[in-house]
């Protein structure tokens, strides 16, 4: 993956900022609608599904311009086992964003649910009917959920410990949305 | 960089550390860790645990039952209220289930009042109408809180339980007075089935409809005691059902019945005025029966809020809770399959 200076294109910033919502609005909808039964359980479902999917398509176009502008090198003096957690981590979330939407069509599949996004759209089931599959997907989709958050919380740490205490310009890359792609070059 | 060392760092971390916190704690709070008194599927299923233990691998209510498969037959008269592809003349494959209220799979058929049919009407534009319906003509009691409670009563070590719940709850009256007057039969085929909740109906010209429906037997129900019922054995219902309709297909007309402005659609426990305009839309007909450890019906969660475009839940509380519910009745039976193995090789796995 190709290393460059500056910041990430803006695109890849604008599809950060978009994912960060989509992402944490999903983890609180899966969390908050597995443990009520009231109503808004129907809604929260009817969201998880479509936002899911979503999130799955714009993670994938994320790992095309990835692939393709690559992102800022990381400070010189940054201690390696730092690096280390940074490009770790950053793997790990990738897999996430594009694995946890296929483990949960997959385990609606297994379980022969119909997999309705939107009105009269529906997704094709991607794998057959199974208990012992669906089951599997389940614990996945349950614990890799609480690990996604764990992540994106260690994820934030970073980022801010980035900012607020080494000072480095990492934070700046991905800061924001709406300004250019250089950022002006350390004293 | 020179503007870092003077900030002192521990300002910074402390920040962090509330971020990070506050993040979690919100996140834990809408997970419910917080709130023991919120009323989760896991509470409400585990409720339904007989004092014997749950049966792994059944269905956590219901859990008696055995599959058909056949026809649901549209007349096209539903059309008027929905625009659902169900609904359009023709004939579309149905997965069904006959079952029995119960948390043991091996209860004897004449010590269970509620007797139940669930079915998935399947459609070639891959929609889906499942339904699960019970034979009482209203429903026990008017919330999901409340039918909490109910099994929380029921499964009480406290004799006077079920009489506090009774007292607290009147509207329960009117279901204690179906299961302790109707007459029972003695079979499956002969029973009517209620969806009880309501749903709300979208018919071509986006005008709603709040409905209800059931199904009415083609066969003429016969009275039979429930002492006599004993005597026919624990599965007599099974044996039954799985001899008549291998001798001829049986039937039950659908009937839908549309509420009228101010009608308590909120609540299955209050039947509608019988003068309610009814449809009739179409037959289900069960014309094989396989029993459910390798049958078709083993599987799928009959989940009343899997519904076809054209048809939608309403302000009835229940639908939701029992998704809620059922689905994770699904999670946990299916991780025990092994607990209630398939006995045919090549069986669907």
């Amino acid at each position: 993956m190709t290393r460059r200076h500056g910041r990430f294109a803006a695109w890849q910033r604008l599809l950060h900022w978009l994912m960060a919502i989509c992402i944490l609005a999903m983890l609180f909808i899966g969390v908050g609608m597995v443990s009520t039964i009231k109503p808004i359980y129907l809604t929260l479902v009817s969201i998880h599904k479509p936002l899911g999917i979503a999130i799955l398509v714009l993670a994938l176009v994320r790992l095309a311009l990835r692939l393709r502008y690559g992102a800022p090198s990381l400070p010189a003096n940054l201690p390696e086992p730092m690096k280390l957690a940074a490009e770790g981590s950053h793997y790990a979330l990738y897999a996430l964003m594009i694995g946890m939407p296929l483990i949960g069509w997959g385990m609606l599949s297994a379980a022969a649910y119909p997999l309705v996004l939107f009105r009269g759209w529906h997704l094709p089931a991607i794998l057959p009917q199974s208990d012992s599959l669906h089951t599997l997907l389940w614990d996945a989709h349950f614990y890799l959920a609480f690990a996604f958050f764990a992540l994106i919380l260690l994820h934030v740490a970073a980022a801010l410990f980035h900012a607020l205490v080494r000072r480095d310009g990492v934070f700046e890359t991905m800061a924001s949305v709406l300004t250019g792609d250089e950022v002006a070059p350390a004293e | 960089m020179a503007a870092a060392h003077r900030l002192p760092v521990l300002g910074p971390l402390a920040l962090i550390a509330i971020v990070i916190g506050l993040g979690a704690a919100i996140f834990a709070y809408t997970a419910g860790w917080f709130s023991p008194q919120r009323l989760t599927p896991d509470k409400l299923v585990a409720a339904f645990a007989p004092p014997t233990g749950v049966a792994l691998g059944h269905r956590r209510n219901h859990a008696k039952g055995i599959c058909f498969t056949g026809l649901f037959e549209a007349n096209g008269a539903g059309s008027e209220l929905s625009q659902t592809r169900v609904f359009a003349r023709g004939q579309y494959p149905v997965i069904g289930r006959f079952n029995l209220a119960t948390a043991d799979p091996n209860a004897p058929d004449a010590t269970v009042r509620v007797r139940g049919l669930g079915m998935q009407i399947s459609t070639p534009d891959r929609q889906e109408w499942r339904s699960a319906m019970i034979d009482p003509p209203v429903f026990s009691v008017s919330t999901p809180q409340a039918f909490y409670e109910l099994l929380r009563a029921s499964g009480s070590k406290d004799p006077n339980a079920l009489k506090a719940f009774a007292a607290a709850h009147p509207e329960f009256a009117r279901f204690g007075d179906w299961a302790k007057n109707a007459p029972w039969t003695g079979s499956y085929a002969e029973e009517r089935f209620n969806s009880l909740n309501s749903f709300v109906f979208v018919d071509g010209s986006g005008a709603e409809h709040v409905v209800r429906w059931s199904l009415l037997p083609a066969a003429h129900p016969v009275a039979v005691s429930p002492d006599e019922l004993a005597k026919r054995g624990s599965d007599f219902l099974e044996q039954e059902i799985a001899q008549r309709v291998a001798s001829e297909p049986q039937r039950w007309t659908m009937v839908v019945t549309v509420a009228n402005p101010g009608d308590p659609t909120a609540d299955p426990t209050e039947a509608w005025p019988v003068n309610r305009r009814s449809i009739e839309v179409g037959t289900l007909v069960a014309q094989h029966v396989q029993a459910e450890r390798d049958g078709p019906c083993r599987d799928i969660n009959f989940d009343p809020t899997v519904l076809p475009s054209g048809m939608r839940t309403s302000d009835d509380p229940f639908p939701a809770a029992r998704s809620a519910a059922y689905a994770k009745s699904y999670d946990l039976r299916t991780a025990e399959a092994k607990d209630y193995p398939r006995t045919v090789t090549g069986a669907k796995p």
